[in-house]
C-alpha cells in the first residue's frame, strides 16, 4: 500500500463508489475503504434504484448490474383499518429502455457498483473501520483505521460513512442528530415464486410494481411503508421518525408485522418464506439537517450529508450524484493542487446548484409540519376512506345529498377554517 | 413461512460476532433512577436492550448497528462504536 492516495473515500455505498469510481477514472490514486465483509454488508434500502444518474456514471448499466425489475407501476394506498383508498401509475414507456427505475437487492448491487470503482483502478479495502480523520494544522490528511499501522495519508478524504456519520460528527460538521431528523425503518425481504408476484401485481416478466403505504401501516404515526417486487421476493417495510416511534411506544418489529397481517396487505403476500429482517435509519431532517459539506482536505457526500428526499423516497441517487460531484470538484482542486476549505467549497456550490439541494430546499418544512401536525396521517386518511366509502356505497342516497353529507362529516368533525387551515399548512410545506 | 416474532426475524440474520461489546451502556444508574420508559428496550429494532432490575443487559451480538439507540436514548447513556471491521451484521441480500 502506498503511504499516500490522492483521495480516501470512507464507505463503499452508492456514494463512495460514485465518487471512488469518477476520480478513479480521471487518473487519480483511489483507496476506497468499507467496513463490512463486502461492500453492501452494512446497507439498506427499501429497493429502489433511479436510473438517471446512475446511468451518468455506468451508461446502459442496466445490461449488466444485479438489478431485480424495472419498475413501471407506483402505486400509492391511504390506508384505514379495513379500507384502502388507492392511486397511481402504470405506463409501458417504464418497461423498455432507458427504463425509470428498478428495485434491487443491495447488498448484490452495491458489491457490483464498487467493483465498478476498482476496474476503473481504485483500490477497495474491505473489513476496516475508520475510527476516525488524522486532522493536522486544522486540516484532514488522512484516516486512522483499526487495522495494525493502520494510518493512511491523502489530499482529500471522502466521508461517505453513511447516515451515522460519526466521522463528521468528530470534525464538529454537525451535532448528534435529534430523533425527530432520523427514520427507523424495518423490512423483510420475503420469497415468493415469481408467477406469483406476476399475478398478484398484475405485472409480467421483468417489470416490476411498487405499494408506497400512508396511514394504518404506521397506525397513524409520521411515516410511510412500502411493499415492492423483486424477481422471486418482495421487500416489504416500515418506518417513522424515531421521535414517533419513541412517542407512540412503538417496536418496529410489531409494527412491520401489524402491517404484514393487514388485510389489505396480507393476501399479496401470503405464503411467502421471509429470507432477511433488516433494519437501518434514514436521515429525513431534510435541508435544515444538512451539515457543513466541506472542510479543509475533506468532503461529505451521501447519507453522511443527510441528503435524502423523503417525500419522493429518493437517497441512493442523490448519494450517487453527490459522489460524483465530490468527485469532479477534487480533480479540480488537484489540478490547483489546493485542497484547502476555500477549493473544496466547489463541490458545496455544485451540490447547491443542483437538484438534490433545490428538492431538499423544496421540502424544507414538510417532514416538520406533518410531525407537528398529525392529523394528515391520524385523521384524513380514515376521513378519505370513510368518504370513498360512502359515495360508491348504492343505497338509494341521491348523489347530490351524499356528496353534502361527506362534505358535513368533514367540516363537521374539524370546523370547515380548521380543515383550510390543514389544507394550507400541508400546500405551503410541500409547494 | 413468513416471521411473527422478533426471534424468528433475528433468526434470519448472518452475524459475524466481535468478542468485544460496541455498544457501551456508560452508566446503568441513569437507567435504573431516571430514565422509567427505557425506551431503547421498545424502539431498538433487534431487542438487543432488556432491563434486568438493576442493569440494562445489551445483547450486542444481535445489533443491526442503525445507530437507533445512540440518537435515541434520552440521557445520550449509550457509547456506541462501530464493530470491528468485518464483524457484527452480514447483510445478505437487501
Amino acid at each position: 500500500m502506498p503511504e499516500k492516495f490522492d483521495v480516501i473515500v470512507v464507505g463503499a455505498g452508492p456514494a463512495g463508489s460514485s465518487c471512488a469510481l469518477t476520480c478513479a477514472k480521471n487518473g487519480l490514486n483511489v483507496l476506497l475503504i468499507e467496513r463490512g465483509e463486502y461492500p453492501g454488508a452494512k446497507n439498506v434500502m427499501g429497493g429502489v434504484l433511479y436510473r438517471k444518474q446512475m446511468e451518468e456514471l455506468v451508461p446502459e448499466f442496466w445490461k449488466e448490474a444485479p438489478l431485480e425489475r424495472p419498475v413501471i407501476e407506483q402505486r400509492f394506498w391511504m390506508l384505514d383499518k379495513e379500507s384502502v383508498v388507492q392511486f397511481g401509475y402504470k405506463g409501458l414507456e417504464w418497461a423498455v429502455e432507458p427504463y425509470n427505475n428498478f428495485t434491487v437487492l443491495r447488498a448484490q448491487f452495491d458489491q457490483w457498483f464498487a467493483g465498478k470503482a476498482v476496474e476503473a483502478g481504485a483500490l477497495l479495502i474491505n473489513e476496516t473501520v475508520v475510527t476516525e480523520c488524522i486532522v493536522e494544522n486544522g486540516k484532514v490528511v488522512g484516516v486512522r483505521t483499526d487495522r495494525p499501522d493502520g494510518e493512511v495519508y491523502a489530499d482529500v478524504v471522502v466521508l461517505a460513512d453513511g447516515v451515522n456519520s460519526l466521522l463528521s460528527k468528530q470534525l464538529g460538521f454537525h451535532k448528534e442528530f435529534r430523533p425527530d431528523e432520523v427514520a427507523l425503518t424495518v423490512m423483510e425481504v420475503i420469497n415468493l415464486p415469481k408467477e406469483k408476484i406476476n399475478d398478484r401485481f398484475n405485472v409480467e416478466d421483468n417489470q416490476g410494481c411498487t405499494i408506497e403505504i400512508f396511514g394504518d401501516s404506521t397506525k397513524g404515526n409520521l411515516g410511510t411503508a412500502f411493499l415492492y417486487t423483486n424477481k422471486d421476493s418482495l421487500n416489504i417495510g416500515v418506518g417513522t421518525t424515531l421521535s414517533s416511534m419513541i412517542k407512540a411506544k412503538l417496536k418496529p418489529y410489531e409494527l412491520l408485522d401489524y402491517l404484514k397481517n393487514h388485510p389489505m396487505v396480507k393476501p399479496l403476500i401470503d405464503g411467502g418464506e421471509s429470507a432477511e429482517y433488516l433494519a437501518h435509519l434514514i436521515p429525513e431532517g431534510g435541508y435544515r439537517s444538512v451539515p457543513k459539506v466541506a472542510g479543509n482536505g475533506v468532503i461529505v457526500i451521501g447519507d453522511a450529508a443527510q441528503l435524502v428526499n423523503a417525500i419522493h423516497r429518493e437517497g441512493s441517487n442523490m448519494a450517487m450524484y453527490s459522489g460524483k460531484l465530490a468527485a469532479e470538484a477534487v480533480v479540480q482542486a488537484k489540478n490547483r493542487e489546493d485542497f484547502s476549505e476555500s477549493s473544496l467549497n466547489s463541490y458545496r456550490e455544485a451540490l447547491y446548484g443542483s437538484f438534490i439541494m433545490k428538492d431538499l430546499e423544496k421540502y424544507k418544512d414538510a417532514a416538520h409540519t406533518f410531525e407537528k401536525y398529525p392529523q394528515y396521517f391520524n385523521d384524513y386518511v380514515p376521513m378519505m376512506n370513510k368518504a370513498m366509502s360512502k359515495f360508491f356505497t348504492v343505497d338509494g342516497t341521491p348523489k347530490r345529498e351524499k356528496q353534502k353529507q361527506i362534505m358535513k362529516s368533514v367540516t363537521g368533525e374539524k370546523g370547515t377554517l380548521r380543515v383550510l387551515q390543514d389544507i394550507y399548512r400541508a400546500w405551503k410545506a410541500v409547494k | 413461512m413468513s416471521t411473527k416474532n422478533i426471534e424468528e426475524k433475528q433468526y434470519l440474520l448472518r452475524f459475524k460476532c466481535d468478542t468485544k461489546s460496541h455498544l457501551t451502556v456508560l452508566d446503568h444508574d441513569v437507567c435504573m433512577t431516571q430514565c422509567p420508559d427505557k425506551v431503547c428496550t421498545v424502539f431498538c429494532p433487534a431487542e438487543v436492550y432488556k432491563w434486568e432490575g438493576t442493569r440494562m443487559q445489551v445483547g450486542y451480538e444481535g445489533c443491526h448497528e442503525c445507530g437507533s439507540c445512540r440518537i435515541g436514548c434520552p440521557y445520550q447513556n449509550i457509547k456506541w462504536e462501530y464493530p470491528k471491521g468485518g464483524h457484527g451484521i452480514v447483510f445478505r441480500l437487501a
